[in-house]
């Protein structure tokens, strides 16, 4: 297993790299972390004929303030630098309890939240995370930048609306706000494997209590990263309780289309799919409360 | 394209190479072809058993996830590195041997690599912690229980 040639360049400067992928497009692909891409090249299912390997950019990576109550986190951020940050367990709670349990520490110390998001796989933790959020991309090319929603950024399987002459930049997320609490659980075969199914909720309670907004996502629940609008919308104005929990995960169960796997049929995916939304809604409600 | 090379100066265990590379030439590969630092074991080459770990500027990574041409000024570490010398095994070899920690060895020099960091940023760990730290590294031969304690034991020793 050894990948097929092509040609390599160290970048030096985030313009020498769109300068590169504007000539090359589709033929060449960023090397961030490399922890899902190169797996690929070694089976030679991915064959680019250039690799513009960005990590000397280390502009790129780090965690800082964006405008108002939103963080901005730098697309070469690798996992274990949001795992060692405090920031991350302050403001970023989801990420916080999400992170040990995608890949392994060895994975984790490689790769980068950036090659991640663009990488988009469906079966991801971190797309659903920033969806759930409802985070913005930043993309640039040579030819200007520009901000993209989550809900657009992620377009299907493996498939991001980014050009073939764009590189994402930096992801940027609210700040868990007060009176809220987030929770992140998956089920999966063994510990770091792909979710069978993973949920990411957000509950935020107003003063009397009442559920001012909540935020359900979900990964390896379609073809890309899934918001549960529905389940989401259904739980503004209420008090939540098990009825209202047990609603919301029926209508996450009816809004979910998983692909299934041997592993996992797509009526066992729905099931567990509800089981979790029911566990992780009760926790972010009983943390929001905590908060409040 | 395919024979474009690539100079690089790496330090391996204190020691400098420098050498001409392929751009396609796994980090594994280099180490044990070029290097001739066979101990990096080379299991399933997509980054899921964790045989060829080594550690890259002081965090353990899976080397054959990473090219050669990107180590260019870096600094690894490899399981050849852990022992000061033949009667002198590092705490976390010695341990391994006094708790029967390995059979047939193959992922043996993946663990050591992995738990070697592992101990130094946490010198006193519980057996759940261990666990977490051994979950990126596949044994089928010991059913883990004799390396966890190898783990512990090189702990205890290594914090007196």
């Amino acid at each position: 297993m050894k990948p097929a040639p092509f040609q390599y360049v160290a970048a030096r400067t985030i313009e020498q790299a769109l300068q590169l992928k504007a000539e090359h497009g589709d033929e060449a692909r960023f090397l961030a972390g490399g922890q899902s891409l190169v797996p690929t090249m070694n089976f030679r299912l991915t064959q680019p004929a250039m690799l513009i390997d960005i990590n000397p950019l280390h502009e790129l990576a780090g965690l800082g303030n964006g405008p108002a109550v939103r963080l901005r986190i730098g697309a070469l951020t690798r996992y274990r630098s949001l795992e060692r940050d405090p920031a991350t367990a302050r403001h970023l709670p989801l990420i916080a309890e999400a992170l040990p349990l995608i890949a392994h520490p060895q994975i984790r110390n490689r790769g980068t939240i950036g090659g991640n998001l663009a990488h988009a796989d469906p079966a991801s933790e971190m797309p659903a995370i920033v969806l759930t959020l409802g985070g913005r991309l930043r993309a640039r090319s040579a030819k200007g930048e520009r901000w993209i929603d989550a809900a657009d950024f992620f377009v299907g399987a493996l498939t991001t609306a980014l050009e073939p002459d764009e590189m994402l930049m930096e992801v940027e997320l609210p700040k868990a706000p007060p009176r809220s609490g987030a929770c992140f659980m998956e089920m999966s075969r063994r510990r770091g494997d792909f979710a069978i199914i993973g949920v990411a909720c957000i509950v935020r309670l107003d003063e009397a209590g009442r559920c001012a907004e909540a935020r359900i996502g979900l990964c390896n629940a379609g073809d890309g990263p899934v918001f549960a609008a529905r389940a989401s919308a259904s739980l503004t104005g209420r008090t939540v309780g098990s009825v209202e929990i047990g609603e919301a995960a029926k209508l996450v169960q009816s809004d979910i289309d998983p692909g299934g796997s041997i592993h996992a049929s797509k009526e066992f995916q729905r099931h567990i799919a509800g089981v979790l939304t029911t566990r992780a809604l009760a926790r972010a409600n009983e943390r929001a409360r905590g908060a409040a | 394209m395919s024979t474009q090379m690539h100079a690089i100066t790496v330090t391996v265990n204190g020691k400098q190479y420098s050498r001409q590379v392929e751009g396609r030439l796994l980090l594994s590969d280099f180490l044990r072809h070029d290097l001739l630092l066979a101990g990096t074991h080379v299991g399933c080459e997509h980054g899921v058993c964790g045989a060829c770990t080594v550690i890259f500027d002081g965090a353990p990574v899976r080397s054959c996830l990473m090219f050669a041409a990107q180590t260019d000024g870096h600094r690894i570490e490899t399981v050849e590195g852990l022992a000061a010398d033949r009667d002198h095994l590092h705490p976390l070899q010695q341990a391994m041997r006094d708790c029967h920690g390995l059979q047939c060895g193959y992922c043996t020099p993946g663990i050591l690599m992995t738990m070697k960091v592992f101990l130094e940023d946490n010198p006193n760990p519980d057996e759940a912690q261990i666990r977490e730290a051994l979950s990126g590294n596949l044994c089928r031969c010991t059913g883990y229980q004799h390396i966890v304690e190898a783990v512990q034991l090189a702990a205890e020793r290594m914090r007196k």
